[in-house]
């Protein structure tokens, strides 16, 4: 693996940028593994980077079916915070945030993490009261946030309006100022290219069809569509298909998987400084730094695999915003897509053992699972290699849906419900 | 925007007259004080979520406002057919 430095840069450049070397080998599967990884995204491939990085285990396959990052890693809108209300949430995505800071460094690749602030906007009076009580739960926990006034929002973010006569009047905002955003095909690609050269394979192009379990119930391999694989541990961080791979495994699992669209819009100049989110009328936007808004919209009302979504959940979008951001009125729209997010009853993330030995989990980020990447990756990992949850991600088992102690969290997801 | 049948009005409609209403044919306990923890868990949190035939209902909100099943295929969000409450699984 060649190492990026700026003399490098500098060297390759009088060469045309002709002497890069590929940035890690698009491997064959071996017969067998130590571990085996379902699902190349951030999460997967964050899990055998920390699996090789940290806990020595470097024989390790990621199973992609389509292309590294081609999922929802590459479909969200790269929103990273950690504001959430109860203890357990706050300690996890909080992890997840404190390993994002030094992330670029860690892998020696920019994931252009910039902290730019969420700010989440009051509209009425229940929201200034939930804001605020997030705010003070969220201080209790170490993690920042405060109360901005509609001038200090309307200071933090110029495009806002907050005129008394909008229709979505303004009353306050919470601003986590340690939020912000990332590059999100960076994060798979630098998590691809550290743990590749840790000794991980990456697989692409190799679909899951097949969970086999031996005759003590234990993980024994996965069929795929390039042939049957070896590895009695087995971590699935599949998204809005983990619940498939579950079936395959002979597993119910209590998740139901939706569309979630988001969409951007022709590039312009920087005018947009920070993440706003609008919880309540659906909006949520920051600008990239190529210049396209990049725009957040809810989740279709169904069932559905389709990675499309239906017109009027975007239509009922771009009007919150352009509420909310008059400027942004003749702003035309680019490109829409959609993402497959498995939400669970309580949204919040199932990230621990399974009833099968050697099965691992981590699935159910719903709508807000990009902001957990590293945090994920690292705690799944961690619950693979010791063959117990991490304290942190402990209270995210399986078990709580039957012992009811969940974890309510109204904050996990991005959308109102 | 999708298209769905109402049984009751025998009409094709607009999704946005429609409210999903989650899995159907989940039935709900004949005597809730026999059932244990895994039978609520079961009843109350896990689902069906296939890739391809699902069984769910719907409501039709903006309309006969009367809830209806139907059999759709979740990849392609095509509707194999709908029918009224209460008549057997298609």
């Amino acid at each position: 693996m060649t190492r990026f430095s700026g003399l490098n840069l500098f060297a390759k450049a009088l060469g045309g940028h002709k002497g890069w070397a590929e940035q890690w080998p698009d491997a064959v599967p071996k017969p067998a593994y130590d571990a085996i990884i379902i699902g190349g995204g951030g999460h997967g491939l964050g899990a055998a980077y920390y699996l090789a990085k940290k806990y020595g285990i470097n024989n390790v396959a990621v199973l992609e079916k389509g292309w590294i990052g081609g999922g929802n890693t590459g479909r969200n809108t790269t929103i990273i915070r950690s504001n959430y209300l109860y203890d357990e949430s706050a300690h996890l995505y909080d992890h997840a945030v404190k390993l994002w800071d030094g992330l670029s460094q860690e892998l020696n690749y920019n994931v252009m993490y910039s902290k730019r602030g969420v700010m989440m906007l009051a509209h009425n009076v229940h929201d200034v009261q939930s804001l605020q009580r997030h705010i003070h739960a969220n201080r209790l926990n170490g993690v920042d946030n405060e109360w901005l006034t509609p001038q200090e929002a309307k200071a933090y973010c110029p495009p806002l309006s907050i005129s008394p006569q909008a229709r979505h009047p303004v009353l306050g905002a919470a601003l986590q100022r340690r939020g912000g955003t990332a590059r999100h095909d960076s994060v798979a690609w630098g998590y691809a290219r550290g743990a590749a050269a840790l000794g991980v394979d990456i697989i692409q192009n190799c679909a899951v069809t097949g969970v086999r379990r031996g005759v003590d119930g234990a993980v024994e391999g996965v069929e795929t569509s390039r042939g049957y694989i070896a590895s009695k541990r087995v971590g699935v961080s599949a998204a809005g298909n983990s619940s498939v791979i579950m079936q395959m495994a002979g597993l119910d699992f209590p998740l139901e998987s939706y569309p979630l669209q988001a969409l951007v819009s022709e590039p312009v100049k920087p005018t947009f400084p920070c993440v706003v989110m609008s919880n309540t009328v659906h909006a949520y936007m920051s600008q990239s730094d190529k210049g396209e808004l990049v725009i957040g919209a809810g989740t279709d009302q169904y069932v559905s695999y389709s990675q499309r979504g239906a017109l009027h959940i975007i239509e009922h979008t771009l009007a919150a915003i352009c509420e909310i951001f008059p400027i942004y009125r003749r702003m035309r729209m680019l490109r829409t897509w959609g993402g497959i997010v498995d939400v669970t009853p309580d949204r919040s993330p199932i990230l621990g053992k399974t009833p099968v030995t050697g099965l691992y989990v981590n699935c159910g980020w719903g709508t807000g699972g990009f902001k957990a990447t590293p945090g994920a990756g690292d705690l799944l990992a961690y619950t693979m290699a010791k063959d117990e949850p991490h304290p942190i991600n402990a209270p995210y088992n399986l078990d709580r849906f039957r012992n009811g102690r969940l974890i309510d969290e109204a904050a996990a997801a991005a959308v109102a419900h | 925007m999708i298209l769905i049948h109402c049984p009751y009005c025998d009409e094709k409609r607009p999704e946005i007259e429609f409210a999903n209403a989650g899995q159907a044919h989940v039935v709900r306990p004949v005597d809730p004080s026999t059932y244990d923890d895994a039978q609520w868990e079961a009843f109350l949190f896990i689902r069906a979520n296939p890739r391809g035939r699902h069984h769910e209902r719907w409501r039709h909100i903006h309309g006969c406002g009367r809830f209806f099943n139907a059999v759709r295929d979740t990849v392609t969000d095509k509707f194999e057919a709908t029918y009224k409450a209460g008549k057997p699984r298609r």
